[in-house]
């Protein structure tokens, strides 16, 4: 009997789940060190005051306390960096104030820091918080891009003149301006993108400890980047050397780009552990959860497009303000310019492309990369565009599509947007997509609806976008401060079993199924003798982490490499123990053997002469079978595909309800379809929630009104349709995987999906558009504004 | 959450003088109250258990259910006898919070607590129900008085409320998006005491009487009945989810498919 398939391809269960469903995960809160402190922070509940005085008297005399620390405390250390400068138009860099890790002077948002207070319990510190006098004395604030840009509007930071961060454009506004000027028909479009809260499941967490006897800091944290917080935290904010620093970030219970940021928090409680030569532990409250961790989007932009009389697109002209928040988070300039303006060509042959982006200081929680960071902005604006198109002109949805996508023949496709996609074929997912959604029988399902007093309405986004996040020389020239590689070590042990350690972080994704496949395949060992190991700078080599659906497409081409040189040394001492020469080694399904004989050696066989060189080539080759690789892609991956998305709006209510909804997505090579189909299940989950349910509402002077789950609305399950998934699949040409990543296609190609389907419904009403979230009383109002023309009608 | 002292008396005689301890607060299925301690929203000296006081529990009558205050939500949601006997009762029930809320929250507790986006207190007032404490009896007309604001005494419990059965009930509910409380919630009635209809969710007082709709109820009941009557906007909440013209809207809407629905 043959053992189940559970290589590349198998939808093997994933080996994590069993520990993550039943209690057993092993999270950063968890993690209790002896001797251990816990800090609580008291942050500004203003969205923007000076700071007159802190008086940490009565706190730091309160029973339990350890310290009291406020930003005077820490003015030593260096603020918090950012990984990323983009520069203006001018050619001059971005302004990039400093982001102290406690406030100093001024608070910029509420959630910003304050004080942090130590104690033996953390009902101890949150006491002793309370008897921190703390006197602020408010000053002007704004919360809205549009309130930044206004003239004469209040400054965030006191030397940043406008509020802009930076001043960026791309493309040729040249050829865009001479298109327009011979185009047949020039279709304009305002839109937002709307502001969203990550808040994944478990909230953010650092324990700091010190080692008096070896000067070792360890931070234990809920990062999806251990290296990159060893290396800014270490580099830039503690000047601590990586060799006195470990970073380990354990189970973690979701991401989606919040917890690839370094906070202050993290190194409060490291700095915090070295000072008092105590552990320090911090684990945020839901509450601060909302008001801390890095939004999301928040994008105004008013798009144009030129079109011959055909319906060719002729040029795209967008321009948008940016909210980036009280300070710059991590990553937070790239995601509107290199991960947004870049992929405004979209899966089209639009020959010119210009786009002006002005990044805004407000006094909100700073904004950085969320599931999709940058491309599903992109996405929405031109798919909503497209289809406003349609509705404007006339042209069918999908025949002007179709007219415009870039043909099947034409990669590898220069963009007038700097990027150049390697492979695609959209032709193929739109076909699959609409028949699946069964596009051609809408028009009865929608007269059905109409019978029942329902508007049914149905709506279609053919979309790409870039990711496995990479090319460290490409990024480089973009503005990024690291390099975009990724590192695979994989260790066959002295009898056959393999651990793999990656510079990948999994927080959700089934790298520990997904990897264990992909070698379990390439080296013919059983999954169940390969160990995923990730998340510990002590363990790893170096990585740069999980985000932009880069872990299989860079992380799992480091692992090939890495297994490459593996095998290369197995053919050696397989030769050796065979008496062949290496050249005539074939190496199949986990055994070496000489070509044309039966001569066979396993690769037991010969990890065990790696480690006992007893009967070994020694004078060549070294003992063991220990291989790393560092994988620095060429390119970016581009996956794409379509989305169908199906709505039916309650006239009474306002209510928006998915009947059905279908993503065929172009992912390159799949290793398990389970885990690809339940990864883009949940961006499609996130991308419903942005388009109908979410958004991070503050009031105009900067109070945070969605501050919590009574009023932010999280996607529950019964908000959500069954949804159906395929794939179409054309390979990535230039990784040898052929994977492209799938970890964002669903929040990325959803919105504008589920958009174009609302506008659908209700077009008879003469909507051309509406922004996210189509809300219950936002649908509501459009309909009840609308009736009196009905009526008339 | 701050320090409090912790008693779980084992009579009703206990429990009331515990609750004479100045900032004293009873606990009843704690769905309120213990994310309010934690928030450190209340410091109360003591908390006051309720759970063996031996409050929960169903009684039928040919033309009353009467529900002991510690009774859960899940135990009135499925319980054949409010099933049979007020439908409307049960749905409204099995419409509060989630699955975990429904077996830990109490109807005392919602009552006494008072939420203006609660569910139970449209079904006690539009029912005519009568609330029993551990010293008198208390008419629904009396018992609800503004926000969070009943007519209990500070150290009264609630025991148990009686519903007399109607001829018709029916209730709609219009989750708020985010945290599905009632943000328009309308119970419709027409039984001993006449065609009585309640609004939750919407008030800036709490649940209140639609007179209008009574009326024209009374005199037609059907939801075309309703047509063309408005609910004035003053006095109902506006907020990030609804303004007071929608919700004003929302409760002509879930009237009329309560009225239906009621038959």
């Amino acid at each position: 009997m043959t053992a189940a398939f559970e290589g590349i391809g198998a939808s093997v269960r994933r080996k994590e789940d069993l520990r993550f469903i039943s209690g057993r995960g092993h999270y950063t809160d968890d993690i209790n060190r002896p001797g251990q402190l816990h800090a609580y922070i008291r942050r500004s509940d203003r969205p923007h005051a000076k700071i007159v005085s802190i008086d940490t008297t009565a706190a730091a005399a309160a029973p339990g306390v350890a310290a009291v620390f406020t930003g005077a405390d820490l003015a030593g250390i260096g603020g918090l960096p950012c990984g990323w400068q983009i520069h203006n138009k001018d050619g001059s860099p971005m302004a990039e104030p400093k982001h102290p890790v406690l406030a100093e002077g001024k608070v910029r948002h509420v959630g910003d820091p304050i004080a942090v207070v130590i104690a033996e319990t953390k009902q101890q510190a949150k006491d002793a918080a309370e008897l921190l006098d703390i006197v602020l004395e408010d000053l002007p604030s704004i919360a809205s891009v549009t309130a930044a840009a206004a003239p004469g509007a209040p400054r965030v930071h006191d030397d940043v003149a406008g509020n802009v961060c930076y001043d960026w454009h791309i493309g040729d506004k040249a050829a865009v301006d001479a298109a327009f000027a011979r185009a047949a028909k020039v279709v304009s479009l305002d839109l937002t993108n709307n502001r969203l809260i990550p808040n994944a499941m478990e909230p953010r967490a650092a324990v700091g400890d010190f080692d008096p006897t070896t000067d070792d800091y360890t931070l234990y944290t809920t990062s999806q980047n251990p290296h990159v917080i060893r290396l800014l935290m270490g580099a830039f904010v503690l000047g601590l050397p990586e060799h006195k620093l470990r970073v380990v970030a354990p189970d973690v219970g979701g991401g989606f780009g919040s917890k690839i940021y370094h906070y202050a928090e993290e190194a409060i409680v490291t700095w915090a552990a070295g000072r008092l030569k105590r552990p320090v532990k911090w684990t945020a409250e839901r509450t601060e959860s909302f008001m801390s961790d890095a939004h999301g989007r928040d994008h105004v932009s008013t798009a144009e497009m030129a079109l011959d009389a055909e319906g060719h697109f002729l040029a795209l002209r967008v321009k948008t303000l940016c909210n980036m928040g009280g300070y710059l988070s991590t990553f937070a300039p790239a995601v509107p310019t290199y991960l947004y303006a870049t992929l405004l060509a979209g899966v089209y042959k639009t020959p010119a492309i210009y786009a002006e982006v002005k990044a805004m200081f407000t006094n909100t929680v700073p904004v950085d990369a969320y599931r999709g960071a940058g491309r599903p902005e992109a996405a929405f604006l031109i798919e909503r565009l497209v289809d406003t198109i349609c509705h404007d002109t006339g042209h069918d949805r999908v025949d002007i599509r179709r007219k415009n996508f870039i043909p099947v023949d034409a990669f590898p496709y220069q963009t007038p947007v700097a990027l150049q996609y390697d492979s695609g074929d959209y032709f193929t997912t739109l076909d699959a997509a609409l028949k699946a959604a069964d596009w051609a029988g809408f028009p009865a399902r929608r007269a059905a609806a109409k019978a029942n007093g329902k508007l049914r309405g149905i709506g279609i986004s053919t979309y790409l976008e870039a990711c496995g996040i990479a090319p460290s020389k490409v990024v480089g020239s973009l503005g990024a401060r690291a390099g975009l590689y990724e590192v695979a070590n994989v260790r066959v042990h002295p009898t056959g079993s393999v651990s793999v350690f990656t510079g990948t972080h999994s927080h959700g994704q089934g790298h520990e199924t997904t990897f264990a496949q992909l070698v379990s395949d390439q080296l013919g060992v059983p999954l169940s003798q390969v160990d995923v190991v990730h998340g510990d700078t002590a363990k790893i080599p170096f990585g740069m982490g999980t985000y932009g659906s880069r872990s299989l497409a860079v992380g799992g081409s480091a692992m090939v490499k890495a297994m490459d040189k593996i095998i290369a040394k197995g053919k050696k001492i397989a030769a050796h123990l065979m008496e062949a020469s290496a050249d005539d080694i074939e190496f199949k399904d986990g055994k070496f053997s000489v070509a044309g004989t039966d001569k066979v050696k396993t690769l037991g066989e010969i990890a065990l002469t790696a480690y006992v060189p007893h009967n070994y080539p020694i004078e060549t080759l070294e003992p063991g079978l220990d291989e790393t690789a560092f994988y620095d892609p060429m390119n970016f991956t581009f996956p794409g595909g379509c989305h169908v998305c199906e709505v039916e709006i309650d006239q009474d209510t306002g209510v928006t309800s998915v009947v059905n909804f279908v993503a065929v997505d172009d992912v390159g090579r799949v290793i398990n379809p389970m885990i690809v189909e339940g990864q883009v299940q949940g961006g499609v989950a996130q991308g419903i929630g942005q388009a109908l349910l979410e958004s991070a509402v503050y009031d105009e002077a900067g109070q945070l009104l969605s501050g919590s789950f009574m009023d932010y609305t999280m996607p529950r399950a019964d908000d959500l349709p069954n949804i159906t998934v395929g794939t179409e699949s054309t390979l990535c040409t230039h990784n040898p995987l052929g994977a492209k990543g799938c970890g964002e296609v669903g929040a990325i190609g959803s919105p504008p999906a589920v958009m174009n389907a609302v506008v659908d419904a209700l077009k008879d009403l003469g909507v051309r558009h509406v922004d996210m979230p189509a809300s219950p009383q936002k649908i509501w109002a459009i309909i009840h504004s609308n009736r009196p023309r009905m009526a008339a009608e | 959450m701050y320090d409090f002292a912790y008693q779980k008396p084992a009579s009703l005689a206990d429990a009331v003088k515990a609750l004479g301890a100045e900032d004293a607060k009873a606990l009843a299925g704690g769905q309120t109250l213990i994310p309010v301690l934690k928030q450190r929203l209340n410091k109360p000296s003591v908390v006051v258990d309720l759970s063996r006081l031996g409050l929960s529990g169903i009684s039928l009558t040919g033309e009353t259910v009467t529900i002991g205050a510690m009774t859960t939500h899940a135990t009135v949601a499925n319980s054949a006898d409010v099933k049979r006997a007020i439908p409307a009762l049960a749905h409204l029930a099995s419409l509060i919070g989630d699955e975990q809320v429904r077996h830990r929250g109490t109807i005392g507790g919602s009552l006494a607590n008072n939420d203006p986006s609660a569910d139970y207190p449209a079904a006690v007032l539009a029912l005519g129900a009568t609330i029993k404490t551990d010293r008198r009896t208390i008419a629904a007309d009396d018992y609800f008085q503004g926000m969070f604001a009943t007519a209990l005494e500070p150290n009264e419990v609630i025991t148990s409320v009686t519903f007399p059965i109607p001829a018709k009930a029916a209730y709609m509910k219009f989750n708020n998006p985010a945290s599905r409380y009632a943000m328009v919630g309308v119970f419709v009635a027409k039984g001993p005491q006449g065609v009585r209809v309640a609004i939750t969710g919407a008030g800036q007082g709490g649940v209140f009487r639609h007179a209008a709709y009574e009326a024209a109820l009374a005199a037609n009941w059907s939801a075309d009945a309703l047509n063309g009557i408005t609910t004035p906007t003053d006095g109902l909440n506006s907020d990030i989810h609804a303004s007071a013209e929608y919700r004003a809207h929302l409760i002509g809407v879930m009237a009329k498919r309560a009225t239906a629905a009621a038959g």
